[in-house]
This record gives C-alpha cells, sequence and structure tokens, in this order.
C-alpha cells in the first residue's frame, strides 16, 4: 500500500490523466480493431479501400517515433542548427522512396523486403538472409523508443528509476502485441498520428504566444560576427558551463559534427590546439555533415517496417500520392520539435546539465510546464498534452517494430527454418513466444542506452538500413544484371560493417557515462582514447554511411559482374513486372495465404 | 498476365519496350533526384565557403536556418508533386505505346 502511494508523490494529475488516456484509447482500438482483422493478407489487403488520406496518415503514425517527438528537440536543444539536418532528411528521405523504390516495388507485389528478396532473385536462402536485417535494425530502432519511454515515465512519476519505466512500458505492449492488439492497423495508427500532430504543435503555439515567435526566440542567440543579438525582448535565462556557446549553437559546422575533433584537440598540449583545430574542425565537420545525410536519405528508403505499408494502397497511382501527403504530413509535424529546442535553450538552460533521463531530451514533456507560473493549470494541461503525444509517438512505432521483427521470428526463423511443417495453431503460439521473446530482448537493451541521445540512436537504425536494405533495393529495382551472390555479398558486408561501427560508438560512449553504465562499460574506455588520436576514425565510426553505403553498392556490381552466370533466367519478365504500368496488366501477388497465418 | 490480343503481348514483351522503358522512368526519377541533391548537398557546402553569407539575420533567422529548419520542406514538396504528375504521364504515354 504505501509503494504505490509513495510512487503518486509529486504526480501531476493533469499530466498522468492525458497520458493514461492515450494509453487505454489506443489499447482499446487496438484490440477492437484486431478482432475484425484475422490474418495477415487482411491486415494487408483490407486496408486497399481505404483512402489516401487515411494512409498517409497511418504510414506517418508509424514513422513518428520517440526520435521524432522527442529526440529532435532535444538534440537541437543540445547541438543546435547541426541537429536540424535530422528532421529535414526524415522527411526528405521519402523522396528518394519516391523517386526509386515505391513505384516499383508496389507493381512486384512483395510485401516485406524478404518477401521481394525471395521473389526477384527466386531464392528461399536469400530470404533468410534479408530477414536477419529486420532484426538488427529492429534492435537499433527499438532502443531509443525504449529511452522515450523511459524518460517520459521517469517525468511523470519523479521518484521513479529510469529502468522501472522501460520494463513497465516495454512489458505493456509486448504482451499486447502478444495477445493480437495493436497489429499495425491503419485507422490506430491514423489516429496515433493526429494525436503526435496535436499534441506538439497546440503547446508550441501557446508557448510562442506567450514567450514569443520562433524567429524571436532564434534572434535572441548571437551569431558569428555579431555583437548583440538582434533580439533583446525575450528574458533568456543564464547558460549553464556544459551548454554550448551562442555562436557555436546557431552556426553550422557546432558541437555534434566538431565533437570528435574537440576530443582530439584537447588531448593535444594547449599550444598545438589552435593549429590543430583550424586545420581540422571544419574539413571534418563537413565529412561529418555528408555522411549523416546520406545515412538518413538513404535509410528511409530502407525502413522494414515502413514499407510494409506502402501495400494498403490501391495501386501504383494511389501509392505516388500517398507518399507525397506522408511528406506533406510529416514535413509540417517537423517544423515544430526544432522549435521546443530553441525556446528550451532560452528558458531552460538547467537541463544542460542534466544527464539521462533528467536531459535535454524530455524538453518536450518539461517546457510547457513554464507557462504554469503565468496561467496556472494550463502549463500542466499543456504539459500532459505533449506526455500523451510522446506515449503515441513510442508506442506506435514500437508496436510496428514488434509486429514486423516478431512476425520474421515466428515466419521466417520458426516457420521457414526450424519447423516448416508446423500447424497453425502451433505458428500461433511461436508468434507470441517470439513477442515475449523480441519484446524481452528490446527492453533489455533500451536499460542500458540512457546516457544516449535518442535522436542520435535512430540515426544509427538508418545508418544500418541504409548500408543494407537501400543497397539492395535500389540496385535490384534498377539493374538487371544483380544475382543473388552479389546482393547478400554487398548487404551483409555494408550492414554489419554499419552495424559493428554503430556498436562501437555507443560502447565507447557509455564507457564516457558517469553512472552505473560507465562501470558497466568501463572496459571499452581505451577505445575513447585510440580515437583521441584519430578524429577522422572516430568520424567515419560514428557516421558510417559515407563509406558503407559505396561499399556495399560497388560490392553488389563486383560480386554480380562475377558471378553473372547467375542473374535469373526470368529476368526480363521480372523487370517488366517492376517498371510497366500497372495498366498493362503484368502484377504478380507474391503473398501467399499460408504466410496469413503467421501474421498474428 | 491477360492480354486482348497477341500483337500487345509482343510488344509488352519485346527487349526494346523494357529498355525504353525503364530508361525514361530512370531518366525522369534521376533529373528529380539531382535537383534534390545539389540542393542537399550543396548547403552544407556554401555553409563551408560562405559561413558570414548564410549567418545573415531573415527576420531573426540566420540564413542557413531559415532554410534549413522551414523552407526545405515545401521545396520537397514541389519535387515530389513534379514527379507524380509526369510520371503519371509517362505511364499514360506507355500504356498507349503498348496497346497501339
Amino acid at each position: 500500500m504505501n509503494l504505490p502511494l509513495a510512487l503518486l508523490n509529486g504526480v501531476d494529475p493533469w499530466i498522468f490523466g492525458f497520458s493514461f488516456l492515450t494509453v487505454a484509447v489506443t489499447l482499446w482500438m487496438g484490440f477492437r480493431s484486431a478482432k475484425t482483422s484475422k490474418t495477415a493478407s487482411d491486415f494487408f489487403v483490407a486496408g486497399r479501400s481505404v483512402s489516401v488520406g487515411w494512409n498517409a496518415s497511418a504510414i506517418s503514425g508509424e514513422y513518428l517515433s520517440a526520435a521524432s517527438f522527442m529526440g529532435v528537440a532535444g538534440m537541437v536543444m543540445s547541438s543546435g542548427y547541426d541537429a536540424l539536418w535530422y528532421p529535414v532528411c526524415y522527411a526528405c528521405g521519402y523522396l528518394f522512396l519516391l523517386l526509386f523504390i515505391a513505384g516499383p516495388l508496389r507493381r512486384f507485389g512483395a510485401y516485406t523486403i524478404p518477401d521481394f528478396a525471395e521473389g526477384r532473385f527466386d531464392s528461399p536462402l536469400f530470404r533468410k538472409i534479408a530477414v536477419c536485417f529486420v532484426l538488427f535494425i529492429g534492435f537499433f530502432y527499438t532502443m531509443p523508443q525504449m529511452k522515450g519511454a523511459g524518460v517520459t515515465l521517469a517525468y511523470i512519476f519523479p521518484g521513479l528509476p529510469y529502468w522501472v519505466g522501460v520494463v513497465l512500458v516495454g512489458a505493456v505492449i509486448t504482451f499486447n502485441v502478444a495477445l493480437g492488439g495493436m497489429k499495425g492497423i491503419t485507422l490506430v495508427q491514423a489516429f496515433q498520428y493526429w494525436i503526435k500532430m496535436f499534441a506538439i504543435s497546440v503547446p508550441v503555439f501557446v508557448l510562442m504566444a506567450v514567450v514569443g515567435f520562433y524567429n524571436t526566440q532564434i534572434g535572441a542567440n548571437l551569431a558569428p560576427g555579431e555583437t548583440v543579438p538582434p533580439v533583446s525582448s525575450v528574458e533568456r535565462k543564464p547558460l549553464v558551463e556544459k551548454a554550448p556557446k551562442d555562436t557555436a549553437w546557431i552556426a553550422p559546422f557546432g558541437p555534434l559534427t566538431t565533437k570528435a575533433v574537440t576530443a582530439a584537440a584537447n588531448a593535444l598540449p594547449a599550444e598545438q590546439r589552435p593549429a590543430f583545430l583550424a586545420e581540422h574542425q571544419k574539413p571534418y565537420s563537413l565529412l561529418y555533415t555528408y555522411s549523416l545525410i546520406i545515412a538518413l536519405v538513404c535509410g528511409t528508403a530502407g525502413l522494414p517496417h515502413i514499407l510494409v505499408r506502402f501495400y494498403t494502397n490501391p495501386d501504383g497511382v494511389a501509392a505516388k500520392k500517398t507518399t507525397m501527403w506522408v511528406m506533406i504530413l510529416i514535413g509540417v509535424f517537423y517544423v515544430f520539435p526544432p522549435i521546443f529546442g530553441v525556446i528550451g535553450r532560452n528558458l531552460l538552460p538547467e537541463l544542460y546539465s542534466g544527464v539521462g533521463a533528467k536531459g535535454t531530451d524530455k524538453i518536450v514533456l518539461e517546457l510547457p510546464t513554464l507557462i504554469g507560473a503565468k496561467y496556472g493549470v494550463v502549463g500542466s494541461i499543456l504539459s500532459g498534452i505533449t506526455c500523451a503525444g510522446a506515449f503515441a509517438a513510442f508506442m506506435s512505432t514500437f508496436s510496428g517494430l514488434l509486429v514486423s521483427m516478431t512476425g520474421a521470428l515466428a515466419h521466417d526463423v520458426y516457420g521457414r527454418m526450424l519447423r516448416p511443417k508446423s500447424q497453425p495453431a502451433e505458428r500461433m503460439f511461436a508468434f507470441k513466444v517470439a513477442a515475449v521473446l523480441i519484446g524481452g530482448v528490446a527492453v533489455t537493451l533500451g536499460c542500458f542506452v540512457e546516457p544516449l541521445e535518442i535522436n542520435f540512436m535512430v540515426g544509427q537504425a538508418f545508418a544500418i538500413a541504409a548500408a543494407s536494405y537501400f543497397p539492395l533495393l535500389f540496385m535490384s529495382v534498377w539493374w538487371r544484371g544483380m544475382t543473388m551472390k552479389g546482393a547478400a555479398t554487398g548487404m551483409l558486408t555494408g550492414g554489419l560493417c554499419a552495424l559493428g561501427a554503430a556498436a562501437l560508438t555507443n560502447l565507447g560512449t557509455l564507457a564516457l557515462d558517469k553512472g552505473p553504465m560507465g562501470k558497466i562499460f568501463a572496459g571499452f574506455a581505451p577505445l575513447n582514447g585510440f580515437w583521441a588520436q584519430h578524429p577522422l576514425l572516430r568520424i567515419l565510426c560514428e557516421q558510417p554511411a559515407i563509406w558503407t553505403v559505396p561499399l556495399a553498392i560497388g560490392l553488389m556490381i563486383v560480386v554480380s559482374k562475377a558471378t553473372s552466370a547467375q542473374v535469373p533466367a526470368d529476368i526480363r519478365m521480372k523487370m517488366l513486372v517492376l517498371h510497366a504500368p500497372e495498366k498493362l496488366g503484368l502484377k504478380q501477388e507474391y503473398i501467399q495465404e499460408h504466410q496469413a497465418g503467421a501474421g498474428h | 498476365m491477360s492480354s486482348p490480343t497477341p500483337a500487345h503481348e509482343d510488344v509488352v514483351h519485346s527487349e526494346p519496350f523494357l529498355r525504353s522503358l525503364m530508361r525514361r522512368q530512370l531518366a525522369l526519377s534521376v533529373a528529380c533526384a539531382a535537383t534534390f541533391l545539389v540542393s542537399l548537398l550543396g548547403l552544407p557546402l556554401l555553409n563551408y565557403v560562405a559561413p558570414a553569407f548564410m549567418a545573415t539575420r531573415v527576420a531573426g533567422f540566420t540564413l542557413s536556418w531559415l532554410i534549413l529548419g522551414i523552407l526545405f520542406f515545401p521545396f520537397v514538396w514541389i519535387i515530389s508533386y513534379v514527379f507524380i504528375k509526369r510520371s503519371l504521364r509517362l505511364e499514360e504515354d506507355e500504356v498507349n505505346e503498348a496497346r497501339r
């Protein structure tokens, strides 16, 4: 009796109420819709009667994760201008998807990337290889969602340790998915988009009306070459010691992209530092920026849980229109999070000195309470709304990822590799076991990542997708000389290099943590010493896309040329199906009824 | 794979038809992608070579912030709108060609 009461100490009823309502409505809607759609083909095909508007909202709803809702604002606050590349490329990556991949893939009639890999190369073996990356990308993507959950719960219940929030939210969503709710049904995801849109825009407009608009808030920061900022009407709080200086924050090539060179300079004797910085800082920073852009733009086109949604379009024309509406919906959304970051820098700078769950990643949740000083309960209500949005963000993306990863494990690993002759009931059971297993791993990983930035981790998932699935899809669609061996070599090498680089970077960062994680990962501390000597290697490790994407594509070309005798015999027909307009009636359906049983 | 006439089948399955199909679609996609990439990759370069110019204030924003944080989104919408218009027209042409 005492423990729950102690937990509720310091809990704002408004914030708690809005968050609880979101969770309850989401679970209820999930179960209601799950009842009406029983099989995987229901999930895919039933959606085809859905209009472009709903479909676009659903895709956006699944896409906008904790990184978009909380992470972008946190990173803009901590790193300034350089962090703006994230929202811009998250939204613009869809253009690459639209230009090169969405149309042909929709015509091919394969529903998932492993389906496509098998159909394009007539190779069940390649399907098994391709399916691994659903899990790799998925786990990297779930870690930041788990951090979002931990941060939000630690904010709502101030006494709660970070890991309890991760375990609690992870368990609720995992059991929900295992029991059949939240299958990524169009209506639920579309509803989630509008919650997020409402939850990010309304508080921003109220905040700006009270404390000053976007441009005034930016104007209060000093740009390079200025002696006084152009706006003096904003009452800024003094910056803490850990906050970046105005001129570094507002200008390109700031703290995010120059971190490696700064660390290297600090390892040098003081008199050599200025010369070293002058020589290396900006060029390396430019390299970092380009690598980040490549990862995000190519990565969007290779995210397994997003591509699936494109098949809920009735035809290719609707698929293209949907993509355009997705870009509009998420583009409008992405204008708002950076505003939180900018206002947060001016009015809540104490978050700079917080770490983990108490750091800048919670700015979206905390900032609206500032209004409370003037308008009382309005601040709590607005903060409750952003908390509800955060729940919608990590719940929708985590569920979507969990469904696709569990599907891959239950359907491809169990249903095809381990027990090809299993009964539907056994597969259903396997799906539940797989959901609990994957949810468990995701929660465990989530407990370790408190010191890492949400947005940065999602960027890593994009980098892995960019070096594995993107080259596979892009090359298989446009080059008929691709062979299975070429595709597999390129995808595995590129993807595993990106995965290894991302893991090394995270281990190094965790070793720097002052808290318990620093002790657990202390063995990796020498890595940081090495990187201080070789800042270029650090950047190539932190943002690997600039070398892994060309590596993957290069290997695909070389190996395919070497094994050119193994190009599928009916390649011309396959290419025709990929590229001929649907009115000519060449489309094939690669989804099969027996797969449907594994879909839930 | 229903085809009304054998002649239609011949055109659709011929090598030149597939070649022209892929080349025209790829040309359109590459043209749109090039417009996008030149701007996307050009912005960091502008920041690099003309930092003072990019730090010019426009209504409180720095020029660079205004472009990346706000103007880039509508720019991409325009590219995608143009692409969809043209690609639908291209498909129409291809269908007519195959059925002729």
